[in-house]
């Protein structure tokens, strides 16, 4: 017999843990901002050295936080935009117990040291297989969904879900593909890559790049394509635009990994194609925004009351912000002061921060009560809080990072008449420490917000009652 | 020189870069469509999601197809100018090993004329120089800070290198070796072959030697251990070795700590200390050896009394 509702049960286990592993990455990072501005905070303890902290805080805010939020939206989206149960529900509920020890496995191998050594995919061998097992039934939920759709057309949100799971898939497997030592009678936790030298800087950085092009910006799109006209209750503004700036985004990003290895051994040819191609990307990503904000027109008067809409809309600002800086600082002679220092760290924040921690922040805001039953969150005075707390904490944030990461580069580069350098290393990080400390409380400001997140879903789960019995709506409309 | 393996690559890499700019611009030219007509409103398509969700077909925005075309000529511009296509390395003839000559070049020549006059002189005679000491000191911060301090008081395993006192010596010629081939200060690890018991009494002998607080009936019966298992690098009486840059065991200043605790760890465990040959890192032009010159001054001139 044919399922009547949808699976809301990996919805809602995805949806909490989003809330828990945001609050978990975002204090690794206060902690991490902390100890640049106190080296001794921890106590020179091994494990929570800075070395072994940073990639715990990146792969638990990308993976843990921005993943649980991309399962849960799209395994909701491609329900109720396809309106159909989920297909292979098995395999879904694989896909979080299967994701959650990811995670919990990357929380306890990191810190003691275990590491691939290449950013963003630290995780070793063994972890980066189950990551692969988790992936293939993610694909084949999510594709077996749309499969079997009522529906004639596939909504634009699943286009993009689709590209990211698809993307990612290729981009996991090709840039983990390494050699256990193991095999030569050493350790079962450490490998090396396959590939050498500039080769292997190359995977790492089209893989690196298009993590950020996929996971965080693809997949965040489909995410906004679904909330912004849901709340705003407006149709999108242009279809059109969504079919072009979608195939252009997608076939350009896979261009711009070169863009990370600026004036290194890679080939001269190879910089120039990765920095053009970082160019022709600046129109291709602002299509998202636009989309999303001119769908907006007629609804403007909403912002003034709504904060879900808030933190939609604000975080396709920074998500606009965030596109224009990348191509410029792809630049070669942009990147050539700008590579290296903060300016690096607040351009990934105002990303990481202002667009994929807002826009999940917002659509999280939508979405959990509606997994309890309920029509809006316990209080919308204390989203309206963590919206202003949020927008504060970033700015700070990235606005110390630019003003320290240019500072940084000019302080780098400055010389004397006789050619040796003005300022010693020691100087420049000395120059660092205010804005450290502005840094850090903008992320404290943000983490903040996120404990009122917390209390927030606490208290609406409390009152609210688990929904098992979404039904599925007969008519099909199109 | 070529960064490619056969001559497909190339070949391969400029056409499928022309084809994907050439595609997207057809792509956006057939998803052109008329503008709307002042006060015209653009129809809703006919299909809806999950209720309510639904699409306006508006034409695409001008000015973002502006930007899409103008990226995509200055692209265009950019590859014939520099390298890009393959092999093609530009209209311009740039590269960037080629950048890097040029500058090297330019700054050859510009602080060539600044380091000769000091290269005729002699080491001692460039450190009392208030300008060589001023280059001197951006050197060291450069090159020396980070372990020995912005003020050269070293620190724990890293020597002072103001107070007179030198593992392998301070005249001009071994300060220029030093910093040209670096230095290994090996103390063995002895733990083992000594035992705990006679490691603490031999760590009071040494203790004793500077004048230190200690216990005198260990002392006495460390003198022999010291004199069987230390003495060949440290010499008989404490007084170091230069030559194997063991320290002077009778004075004041400690590498890594004058506390019994510390005596008996550096004993047991041994030390490995390292310094590095720096003047690998000076550089790659002719002015290295001026680098280097001017470095040892300073250095040099550090423990000199004024």
């Amino acid at each position: 017999m044919e399922a009547t509702t949808y699976n809301y049960k990996v919805v809602r286990q995805f949806a909490i843990m989003t809330v828990v592993w945001g609050i978990v990455g975002m204090l690794v990072g206060v902690i991490l901002a902390a100890l640049l501005i106190w080296p001794e905070l921890t106590y020179g303890i091994e494990w929570l050295s800075y070395g072994r902290l940073r990639p715990l805080h990146t792969n638990a805010v990308i993976f843990a936080f921005g993943g649980s939020g991309l399962f849960a939206v799209s395994y909701y989206i491609v329900q109720r935009t396809c309106q159909v149960r989920l297909w292979a529900e098995g395999l879904a509920a694989f896909t979080f117990w299967g994701w959650m020890a990811v995670i919990v496995l990357a929380a306890v191998t990191l810190p003691m040291g275990f590491t691939s050594s290449k950013e963003y995919a630290e995780l070793e061998w063994p972890i980066d297989i189950l990551i692969t097992l988790v992936w293939v039934a993610y694909a084949l939920v999510f594709f077996g969904t749309i499969a079997k759709r009522k529906t004639k057309h596939i909504y634009v949100s699943n286009w993009f879900f689709g590209a990211y799971i698809l993307t990612i898939a290729i981009l996991h497997i090709v840039n983990n593909m390494e050699i256990p030592i193991a095999f030569f009678g050493g350790s079962m936790l450490k490998s090396y890559s396959a590939y050498a030298g500039v080769q292997d800087a190359m995977v790492q950085w089209w893989y690196g790049h298009n993590a950020v092009g996929f996971f965080l910006t693809t997949a965040f799109l489909g995410m906004m394509y679904y909330f912004i006209p849901k709340q705003a209750g407006r149709p999108i503004y242009s279809y059109r635009l969504s079919v072009v700036h979608f195939w252009s985004l997608n076939f350009i990003y896979m261009w711009a990994g070169p863009h990370h290895l600026q004036y290194t051994a890679l080939p001269d040819w190879a910089q120039s194609l990765g920095m053009v191609f970082s160019l022709m990307l600046l129109a291709p990503s602002w299509g998202g925004m636009m989309n999303g904000i001119m769908t907006l027109s007629g609804a403007w008067h909403k912002l003034r009351t709504d904060p879900i809409l808030k933190f939609l809309v604000t975080a396709l600002s920074f998500y606009g912000m965030s596109t224009f800086e990348g191509p410029m600082m792809a630049i070669k002679t942009v990147n050539a002061l700008s590579h290296y220092t903060e300016w690096t760290v607040g351009h990934v924040h105002s990303g990481a921060l202002g667009w994929v921690a807002m826009i999940t922040i917002g659509s999280m805001y939508y979405l959990i009560p509606r997994l309890f039953g309920r029509e809006s969150m316990f209080s919308t005075k204390l989203i309206e809080w963590h919206f202003w707390l949020s927008t504060i904490g970033v700015v700070l944030y990235i606005a110390s990072m630019w003003i320290a990461g240019v500072a940084q580069g000019l302080m780098w580069r400055a010389s004397n008449a006789d050619g040796t350098l003005t300022y010693s290393f020691a100087q420049v990080l000395n120059t660092m420490y205010p804005f450290y400390g502005i840094r850090l409380l903008g992320g404290t400001l943000f983490l903040s917000g996120m404990l009122m997140m917390a209390y927030n879903v606490w208290r609406t789960v409390r009152i609210g009652r688990v929904v098992n019995d979404a039904a599925i709506p007969q008519a099909v409309h199109a | 020189m070529s960064d490619f393996t056969s001559g497909f690559w190339p070949l391969y890499i400029s056409l499928i870069t022309a084809v994907s700019i050439i595609g997207t611009w057809i792509f956006l030219r057939s998803h052109t469509t008329r503008k709307l007509a002042p006060g015209e409103k653009a129809e809703l398509i006919q299909h809806t999601w999950d209720g309510d969700l639904q699409d306006f077909d508006n034409p695409l925005p001008r000015w973002w197809l502006g930007l899409f075309y103008g990226t995509m000529i200055f692209s265009v511009g950019y590859l014939i100018l520099w390298p890009g296509m393959g092999n093609f390395e530009g209209v311009l003839g740039w590269s960037s090993r080629g950048e890097y000559e040029a500058e090297v070049k330019a700054a050859e020549a510009k602080f060539q004329p600044v380091y000769a006059g000091f290269m005729k002189q002699d080491i001692v005679t460039v450190a009392a120089n208030p300008e060589a000491r001023a280059i001197g000191k951006n050197l060291f911060l450069t090159y020396c800070s980070q372990c020995h301090g912005s003020d050269a008081a070293g620190a724990t395993g890293f020597p002072n290198l103001t107070d007179g006192d030198w593992l392998y010596g301070g005249d001009p010629a071994t300060i220029q070796a030093t910093l040209t081939n670096g230095r290994g200060g090996v103390m063995p690890a002895l733990g083992a072959a000594i035992g705990p018991e006679k490691t603490k009494d031999v760590a009071n002998y040494v203790m004793s030697l500077s004048g230190r607080k200690h216990d005198a009936t260990r002392a006495a019966s460390g003198q022999a251990v010291f004199a069987e298992n230390c003495a060949a690098c440290h010499t008989p009486a404490g007084t170091g070795m230069q030559a194997l840059g063991a320290p002077n065991l009778t004075d004041k200043i400690w590498l890594y700590g004058g506390s019994e605790a510390t005596i008996i760890e550096t004993i047991t465990k041994g030390r490995n200390g390292v310094m590095p040959a720096i003047a690998q890192t000076l550089g790659t032009t002719s002015n290295k050896d001026a680098k280097l010159h001017l470095l040892t001054a300073y250095v040099y001139g550090l423990s000199q009394k004024q």
